[in-house]
């Protein structure tokens, strides 16, 4: 077992032995939250504090109850409505942070990389939830665990990422990960929606469901939201639906097993048909958000381990300074 | 079957100009310079010019929303007399053709109205604004064949690189008026001594350039198939050479009136030879002519535009711009052949090949296959244009009372004789 990092900033930072470390790690948490007693001890007597400078509901909840489930003393900080507002800097609110000693901090924020400053001025890990239009990390750890139960493997598969990818830190962290994992990974979506130089990445890029979908096992759908629809991106919901948004008829270009994906929340008739997420035989969107706990159960767990060692090590070596 | 015989076969696509005959079948080309075969009607020529129709790239019809002005009927049998096959209708209409719906309403309307073909563009943005993308991939079905907000020059850039980014990765077609909007707001004549003598607002002709440089960014930027609606003024013209050596996907048009009058004809505030952009200087509109028979403009359009009266007696400044072109588009391209030294296939080209291949109609060529769609002309007959003669509705014609050579004989479309100008006279 190799894990050797402080914090779960994006998948950037990540060797691909480390990616399946958690992926493993979080197959024995599948089977402990499957249990009657859903608890671990591997975080008991740590704080984890929850800060979500951006509205969220689904992932605090995962987050939150990974952190319970083991052991952890969890606080949630809605910082969207409070001192930021009132004209507190970032780096302030670190500070502040740090006075009252949590272990684990858990931090989403609309700003591109300001998770990273954050985790500069702390002292102690930080998992990143979500940054801008950057990385969300757990979100592809999760995707590739349920992908690996699913298909058996997390390599040599291909995998279409269809949507707004320009705005998506889920496609980017996906992008990623799958990238190191050895997969052919396809962006499908149009020009509008599509950053530039992504080809560069090592990716296929399509404008058009039919050829972006064809021979894939993997249909990742992302979501569109309302405000990118009203004719600045793409001109109406019924026209974005007609060319992108999967129904039977697209997912028919896909391999016949393909799985159909999607991070949710969902906008039913927008960027998927209902009748396709609900689909038992193709759709593992519910599974995605069970391995969502295992995962960040998994991910928090070896991020307090190094903690608790790098500790260790620091006060050793303030023994033998004195 | 259809034997067309003694013509002089205007060919724009091989450049050739030369007596033969044509053999029509089915609404569709069939064989050039063959023998007469039994059963066909034989058409006797007589020497006169026979060359395809005109597709007309940018025509204004009122339908819906002013068809006091113009309907698809009156716009249709204009179109007939003056030897225009394809009417390409712009999308300033009222509603806008900016949805599948209106769309296929003005494609239906005019299937039972139109003698012609007639294949509309649609607009670019919702209600031609500028500000939210419309259906593109549904209008494109629906048979749109181009993508425009006509003279409204969006001024926000992000908005207008995204409609050309997602118009790209459909392949559309994006028509663009190239005009910077601050300098040529507010504005009626073209900056000069004869703007300054009557006193009228004017903008320079590099309002022109600016605007079409701006435009070149973005395509750069995109890759979007691109089309200037009207080049008028030197100062562009290396602007869009350098754009085409560069491999952009760039063409350009010009209208009639640009290549055939200027500035000066305006004389005492005549409205009637007011246009979005206005007419040009004299050296212009020869660099403009030059451009056309080199082939560095591709396209030259009527920009039927009909006004009626009330919205033309008005001040030079308060009148409503533009002009009917439909039926005069012929025989001013002539004065381009009797005066500048132009030969008819490069005319032709610039009528009828160039603007179907742009907009990838069928039409615009001689070559068996092609449709049926021809114009039987004169081009030295000689007559003064009474513009009360027009089958425009409205009869805004900056050529009234003009002398003018080359007259429409016949028109054909799919073979079918839509126009004959001796039953008219008979």
């Amino acid at each position: 077992m190799t894990f050797t990092q402080d914090h779960l900033l994006g998948i950037e930072h990540l060797h691909p032995v480390e990616i399946t470390t958690i992926l493993d790690l979080a197959q024995d948490y599948v089977g402990l939250n499957r249990s009657a007693e859903k608890h671990g001890r591997a975080l008991e007597g740590m704080t984890q504090i929850n800060m979500f400078f951006e509205n969220s509901t689904r992932t605090q909840a995962s987050f939150e109850l990974a952190g319970k489930r083991l052991g952890a003393d969890v606080m949630n900080m809605a910082m969207a409505h409070s001192s930021l507002k009132k004209g507190e800097t970032l780096i302030d609110t670190a500070l502040t942070l740090n006075a009252m000693h949590p272990d684990l901090l858990v931090v989403r924020h609309g700003n591109s990389g300001a998770v990273d400053l954050l985790a500069q001025k702390v002292n102690c890990a930080v998992l990143n939830a979500g940054d801008g239009k950057h990385e969300h990390p757990t979100q592809a750890l999760l995707d590739a665990l349920t992908i690996r139960r699913a298909k058996g493997r997390l390599h040599r598969l291909t995998v279409a990422i269809c949507g707004d990818i320009a705005h998506s830190r889920v496609a980017r962290s996906n992008l990623i990960l799958l990238g190191k994992m050895e997969n052919r990974v396809r962006l499908v979506g149009p020009g509008t929606l599509m950053p530039k130089g992504v080809e560069d990445f090592g990716v296929e890029v399509f404008d058009d469901m039919k050829a972006g979908l064809e021979g894939a096992d993997v249909v990742m759908m992302l979501r569109l939201q309302r405000e990118r629809m009203d004719g600045g991106f793409v001109p109406s919901e019924r026209e974005y639906f007609h060319r992108f948004g999967l129904d039977a008829e697209k997912l028919a270009y896909a391999k016949p097993d393909a799985i159909v994906m999607h991070p949710g929340p969902m906008n039913r008739g927008v960027e998927i048909d209902g009748a396709i997420a609900d689909d038992i035989n193709r759709s593992v969107i519910q599974e995605q958000v069970e391995m969502g706990v295992a995962v960040r159960m998994a991910a928090m767990d070896l991020l307090a381990q190094n903690l608790r060692r790098r500790r260790e090590r620091d006060r050793l070596r303030s023994i033998s300074d004195e | 079957m259809m034997w067309f015989h003694n013509a002089r076969l205007i060919d724009p696509e091989a450049g050739t100009d030369a007596l033969g005959t044509l053999l029509v079948r089915d609404g569709a080309i069939l064989e050039r310079d063959g023998p007469f075969p039994k059963g066909a009607r034989a058409v006797d020529c007589a020497g006169k010019c026979l060359a395809p129709g005109i597709v007309d790239m940018g025509v204004q019809v009122g339908e819906p929303g002013a068809q006091h002005k113009e309907s698809l009927r009156t716009a249709g049998l204009a179109a007939a007399r003056g030897g225009v096959t394809t009417i390409v209708m712009r999308p300033d209409t009222d509603p806008a053709i900016d949805t599948p719906e209106v769309l296929e309403y003005v494609t239906r309307r005019a299937e039972a109205r139109t003698p012609v073909n007639i294949r509309a563009m649609a607009a670019l943005t919702r209600g031609r604004e500028g500000r939210e993308m419309a259906e593109i991939s549904f209008l494109l079905d629906a048979g749109a064949v181009a993508f425009t907000d006509g003279d409204h020059v969006s001024t926000d850039t992000k908005v207008l690189s995204r409609c050309m980014a997602y118009a790209r990765g459909l392949g559309a077609l994006v028509i663009a008026h190239p005009q910077d909007p601050g300098l040529s707001h507010g504005t009626c004549a073209t900056s000069g001594k004869f703007a300054s003598l009557r006193g009228l607002p004017a903008v320079s002709p590099m309002a022109e350039r600016m605007g079409f440089d701006r435009d070149m960014g973005l395509v750069e930027m995109t890759g979007v198939r691109y089309h200037a609606d009207q080049i008028t003024s030197a100062r562009t013209l290396p602007a869009l050479e350098r754009a085409k050596a560069n491999g952009l996907d760039v063409t350009a048009g010009i209208s009639i009136h640009h290549l055939t009058l200027n500035e000066l004809d305006v004389g005492g505030y005549r409205s009637f030879f007011k246009f979005t952009p206005p007419l040009r200087s004299e050296d212009d509109r020869r660099a403009m002519v030059q451009a056309v028979a080199e082939g560095l403009i591709d396209v030259i359009c009527s920009m039927h535009t009909p006004q009626d009266e009330e919205s033309k007696r008005l001040p030079f400044e308060e009148a409503a711009a533009g002009a009917v072109g439909l039926e005069t588009l012929l025989p001013a391209a002539m004065r381009l052949y009797h005066s500048e030294g132009l030969d008819l296939p490069t005319i032709w080209r610039a009528l009828s090949l160039n603007p179907a291949k742009r907009l990838g109609l069928a039409g615009g060529r001689l070559t068996p296959d092609a449709p049926a769609d021809l114009v039987l002309f004169d081009p030295d007959a000689p007559f003064v244009l009474d513009r009360a003669t027009l089958a425009s509705k409205s009869k805004n014609t900056p050529y009234d009372g003009a002398r003018m050579e080359g007259r429409v004989l016949a028109t054909y479309v799919a073979a079918v004789c839509v126009f004959d100008a001796a039953e008219v006279t008979a």
